[in-house]
């Protein structure tokens, strides 16, 4: 099952990227994710290692993931080691001058196959697309504040300083 | 298999018809109705004695059967099994039982553990397939976790399915060998006297005081994870728990059947005994892992047996209490 969603963030797509490439921000913005733990000693970057879980249904699914693909500022990508099959994606790609398309792209597979996996797949599909919606919607609301917090804390500190 | 029949007035000196002996009837004497009848006869022994033969053989067949069932071979758990089956027993938590596991997070990340819970749902269990479903995604199927079940379920044809999934036979040997692996333990206390406990005592802690699982977890030293579970008997309605029926039939001795529950259930109706495939009403289910219970940390070096089995009782009674103001209607939830 292939799901993607995509949003423009008022922000530079080098905004964005330093937001995602700290992996610990993750729990901040991702919905339904109730596990991100750091495994290994990579904690960033290509190879870097996390388990995680979300919540889907009746139960919190994941498992062992690693970063397969690292392209500052454009794209990253993880893959399952262990749990179930899954594969994400974000896309940074810049539309005009202060603004970035970002595409949070999920692809994941239930073991066996089968009717019941193929139905498994269809049923989590809807709850798993809100996810992937609600996590672009926290994380274009995160971005642009951190991109506002350096001129709103200047501007509080002027009437300080005057 | 029948013998091939023998021309009429031909006379047999074998089986229990037709015997020769003495004043049996000259061939000339006789008419061809009684050779016809000589021959049935024969076939009809020699068929009794294939039956019994056959019966043997089945009886034998299913008795090796049922041992080996009931045997706990740890490895018949078989992880990709349970990996492939995962999308079922999702499909089943999730849309008929709107299954729900909480704080999961309190089971120990390692090394063998007692998980306790409430028993819920009759024969069916929903819990036991929920709660593996929750566990297997949590800690993902590589961690053993082993689930004690009595022997009448592993004896069912479920039991081969179960058996992959880690589901060992209720016993205290059992139990150990799993500890000693390094397993999560899943043991039902209350056993069937609780799981068949009418409906309306469905947010009742029900062990019947049976104190054994304290025992194994000071004896292994591992932690009590309590589990406390609601809407199980909400599945059907249990009238009565049928412990009279069992006594008087004698299944607390021939078959460990400490009840023999009296239900209504769908498709039968009134049924006594739950042991026919029913259809469970979809009542929703909310299991809860209450923080994990260190005996000799908790209750020092030597503890009372009893003061444990008060306290871990006592703790999942609140628990349960709570999930039950939880819920507005019956089967809803």
């Amino acid at each position: 099952m292939r799901l993607s969603e995509c949003v423009v963030v008022s922000a530079p797509p080098q905004a964005v990227w330093n937001y995602l490439a700290d992996l610990d921000n993750y729990l901040h913005f991702l919905s339904g994710v109730t596990r991100w733990d750091s495994e290994g000693d990579v904690p960033s970057g290509l190879g870097a290692r996390r388990r995680m879980l979300i919540k889907v249904g009746s139960a919190e699914v994941g498992g062992l993931i690693e970063m397969v693909e690292w392209d500052e500022p454009n794209d990253m990508a993880w893959s399952s080691v262990t749990g179930i099959d899954q594969r994400g994606r974000f896309r940074l790609r810049p539309t005009g001058t202060k603004s970035t398309k970002v595409e949070f792209r999920y692809q994941y597979g239930v073991a066996g196959g089968g009717i019941t996996g193929w139905l498994s797949e269809q049923v989590s599909a809807p709850s798993l697309s809100k996810h992937l919606r609600l996590s672009l919607q926290q994380l274009k609301r995160v971005v642009e504040s951190e991109k506002l917090r350096p001129s709103t804390a200047k501007r509080r500190s002027e009437p300080a300083e005057a | 298999m029948a013998s091939k029949p023998k021309p009429a007035g031909d006379v047999s000196t074998n089986g229990n018809h037709g015997q020769t002996n003495g004043g049996a009837p000259k061939i000339s004497d006789r008419v061809p109705l009684d050779g016809l009848a000589d021959t049935v006869g024969r076939a009809t022994g020699e068929a009794v004695r294939l039956g019994q033969g056959l019966a043997m053989k089945g009886l034998t067949r299913v008795a090796r059967s049922l041992e080996s069932r009931l045997q706990a071979d740890l490895d018949d758990r078989d992880p990709d099994y349970i990996r492939e089956n995962l999308p079922l027993s999702w499909l089943l938590a999730t849309i008929w039982y709107r299954a729900e596991v909480r704080n999961l997070s309190n089971v120990p990340e390692k090394g063998p553990v007692l998980l306790v819970g409430n028993h819920t749902g009759g024969n069916m269990s929903p819990e036991t397939i929920f709660f593996t479903l929750a566990f297997s995604t949590y800690f993902g199927v590589e961690r053993r976790f082993h689930q004690l079940a009595h022997n009448l379920v592993l004896a069912s044809p479920l039991g081969p399915f179960l058996r992959r999934f880690g589901t060992v036979a209720a016993s205290h040997k059992n139990a150990l060998a799993a500890l000693d692996a390094g397993a999560a333990v899943l043991v039902f206390p209350g056993g069937d006297w609780e799981v068949h406990r009418p409906s309306w005592q469905s947010s009742k802690i029900a062990f019947g005081g049976r104190r054994g699982f304290v025992r194994l977890a000071l004896e292994k030293d591992v932690p009590i994870v309590p589990v406390v579970t609601i809407g199980g008997q909400e599945t059907a309605l249990w009238l009565d728990r049928g412990a009279w029926l069992a006594k008087l039939l004698r299944l607390d001795r021939t078959a460990r059947l400490k009840v023999l529950p009296i239900l209504i259930a769908p498709p039968w109706g009134l049924t006594v005994g739950d042991f026919l495939p029913r259809l469970p009403l979809p009542a929703k289910m909310t299991s809860e892992v209450l923080p994990a219970i260190h005996l000799r940390e908790q209750f020092g070096d030597d503890p009372d047996i009893d003061e444990v089995y008060e306290y871990v009782t006592g703790a999942m009674q609140e628990t349960l209490d709570g999930l039950a103001a939880e819920r507005r209607f019956p089967v809803i939830g």
